[in-house]
């Protein structure tokens, strides 16, 4: 049975409401925090669970939080990444929509831990209906005393807003996030510096995922141990799987991370098999950008061990038979699909996301897109297979944000394990599905 | 369709949305509030900026056009073409793709007589495709405006259409409201 910490009352009407959320303990973690924690003591928690970034990266938050610079006379600031644009991740926009008071009881948490007093949701524009629900949970979270001055009469004071984006899977990269949130184009930023040093408005700011926030509230009220002792000690606590694709119940689930991969995908608590009794042939286990696994490996590493849903297990065996998990987008592909046609549609993306301000990801964002066009369209060469292998092994690495690398890993792993099937796309001079 | 700048300026309502919004962001930063304003503008000119609407929005926040005008080309979300008064925006990224996006999209394409990036003659619809809207466990997804429609079927997409046909639908509603 996986761990109910971040889904466990989402079924509950009326949840999204004040009343709800508090008569269900809601609200308990700020009260324990501000009236008998330091913010440091906040932070010390957070670093005792091991809980680490939920957004992609898996960044240790305790840590990134420590890297907030205390010595800058500067205002601090604490931003939510709700841009959750990363294709086949889903899991965020659960959380906003049916449980805000969760996600703002993270954000008071956060922001109290590093002494910030003002913070900012950014979330992606097509969301604004759930923009428009969280605004009015933060505005009951005002009326009830948990917002503005003087929360609880700690003499802390916080002050938190949603801001829209407006159609750009790269503002989801934290410094074209903050660059947006200052009203400019979504150009990532040159790190060093960080956001911990040079953030929003140039002041210490850290950047954290909706899922990680919404875990702190039981991190605070259960205490870091507790939540470090659920997991594989590696891979700590719960993680929302967003589970889509060919199976029979898609959906969001929460797993205790460690939990196996076939369980994942064939028990009825999860997705329930593959649909119509289909064969299992390929995973994107950790949202679009993570390279793309044939079944044998995703189920079981290359030494023949069974895989495990968890950051390590899925790591296993590098990118040559290993993948990563990312964001929790588990993307699931049956037998009837073609791994080429499906990767054109990843490359048309990351082509169209691309900020454009370095030549390689901006030049061969485009270039993958066609060549893979011309081989799903029956005019591709055998040349044209290795030309790709090429372009993204140019890309990756050279770019200033890691929107290259998740252009290129998903063309690089999908020919590097179904290879026979782009050429088989050139022999037919079509494409065979 | 609408080509012409319908806003001269916004209604004080409206006007009083922009303040509360600009308050949100430390004093001088008031640019912040250019996305949150440029999606009021656009939905209150008709679903798209004019050059008119995206001067008038640099005259709000006290920046210079090119300013506006920079950001709203970098967002797929606003348009600088006029658009039709219901604009369709189908999903088509991988988990989309996977669940019959396709042939939902050629079906809007039969059914509108348009292809994507087309306004039909009567400018009461605008077809596009967009890139994942997160929510692909109900693949195949589309928007219109602020609304969300999932599992979309084509005989459900017929049901839609017939709907937003007879009631003149208009997608462009304040975001906010
Ligand atoms: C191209 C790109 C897109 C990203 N999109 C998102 C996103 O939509 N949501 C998110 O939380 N993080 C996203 N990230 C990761 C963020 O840069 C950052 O690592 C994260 O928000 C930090 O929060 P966390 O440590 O809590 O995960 C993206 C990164 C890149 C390079
Ligand atoms: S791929 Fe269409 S919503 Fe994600």
């Amino acid at each position: 049975m996986a761990k109910q910490i971040l889904l466990k009352n989402i079924e509950v009407p009326g949840l999204a409401g004040f009343d709800v959320y508090r008569r269900l303990g809601g609200y308990s973690a700020v009260e324990k925090a501000l009236k008998g924690y330091t913010p440091d003591q906040v932070t010390d928690e957070v670093k005792k669970s091991g809980l680490k970034g939920r957004g992609g990266a898996g960044f240790p938050a305790g840590m990134k939080w420590s890297f907030i610079d205390k010595k800058s006379d500067n205002p601090r600031y604490f931003v939510c990444n709700f841009d959750e644009s990363e294709p086949g991740t889903f899991k965020d926009r659960h959380i906003g929509q049916l449980n805000p008071h969760q996600l703002i009881e993270g954000m008071i948490l956060g922001s109290y831990a590093l002494g910030a007093n003002a913070a900012y949701i950014y979330i992606r524009g097509e969301l604004f209906y759930v923009l428009n629900i969280i605004e009015k949970a933060i505005n009951e979270a005002y009326k009830n005393g948990f917002l503005g001055e003087n929360i609880l009469g700690s003499g802390y004071s916080l002050n938190l807003y949603c801001h829209p984006g407006a159609g750009a899977y790269i503002c989801g990269e934290e410094t074209a996030l903050l660059e947006s949130l200052e009203g400019k184009r979504g150009n990532p930023r040159i790190k060093p510096p960080f956001p911990a040093i040079v953030g929003l408005y140039g002041c210490p700011t850290v950047v954290n995922n909706v899922e990680t926030i919404a875990a702190l509230p039981w991190i605070v009220n259960n205490g870091g141990e507790a939540y470090a002792a659920i997991g594989t000690g590696a891979s700590t606590g719960t993680k929302l799987i967003s589970a889509c694709g060919h199976i029979n119940k898609p959906g969001i689930y929460e797993i205790e991370l460690g939990l196996p991969v076939e369980e994942f995908i064939y028990s009825d608590e999860y997705c329930g098999g593959i649909r119509n009794g289909n064969s299992l042939k390929a995973v994107v286990a950790g949202g679009s950008s993570v390279p793309i696994l044939p079944a044998d490996l995703i189920l079981k590493t290359a030494k023949g061990e069974p895989r495990l849903m968890s950051y390590e297990s899925l790591a296993e065996g590098g990118f040559q038979t290993g993948t990563m998990l990312g964001s929790g987008g588990f993307i699931v592909m049956d037998h009837t699909t073609c791994i080429v046609k499906n990767l054109l549609t990843f490359a048309r993306f990351y082509r169209h996301e691309s900020c454009g301000q370095c030549s390689p990801c901006r030049e061969g964002t485009g270039w993958m897109e066609k060549i893979l066009m011309r081989i799903e369209g029956g005019q591709g060469t055998m040349k044209d297979i290795n030309l790709l292998t090429d372009i993204a092994k140019n890309i990756e690495g050279n770019t200033i944000c890691p929107l290259g690398d998740a252009a290129a890993w998903p063309v690089a792993s999908a020919i590097r394990h179904f290879r026979e099937e782009f050429e088989e796309h050139v022999k037919l001079q079509k494409c065979p599905f | 369709m609408q080509d012409k700048n319908t806003i001269a300026e916004f209604n004080a309502a409206t006007l009083d949305l922009v303040n509360q919004i600009i308050k949100r962001y430390p004093q001088g930063r008031q640019k912040s509030a250019l996305l949150p304003v440029l999606h009021i503008a656009q939905a209150e000119n008709n679903g798209w900026l004019s050059a008119d609407t995206m001067d008038y929005v640099a005259s709000l926040l006290g920046i210079q056009p090119i300013e506006v005008y920079e950001v709203a080309s970098f967002y797929s979300m606003f348009n600088l073409q006029p658009v039709g008064n219901c604009v369709i925006e189908v999903c088509q990224t991988g988990p989309c793709w996977l669940n019959g996006a396709e042939q939902l999209l050629a079906h809007f394409e039969k059914r509108l007589g348009i292809k994507p990036g087309e306004t039909t003659p009567d400018g009461k619809f605008t077809l596009k495709t967009v890139e994942c809207l997160a929510a692909c466990g109900n693949a195949p997804v589309i928007q219109v405006g602020t609304e969300y429609h999932e599992k979309l079927t084509t005989l459900k997409a017929d049901e839609l259409l017939d709907k937003w046909t007879a009631e003149n639908k208009n997608s462009h509603t304040n975001p906010y409201l």
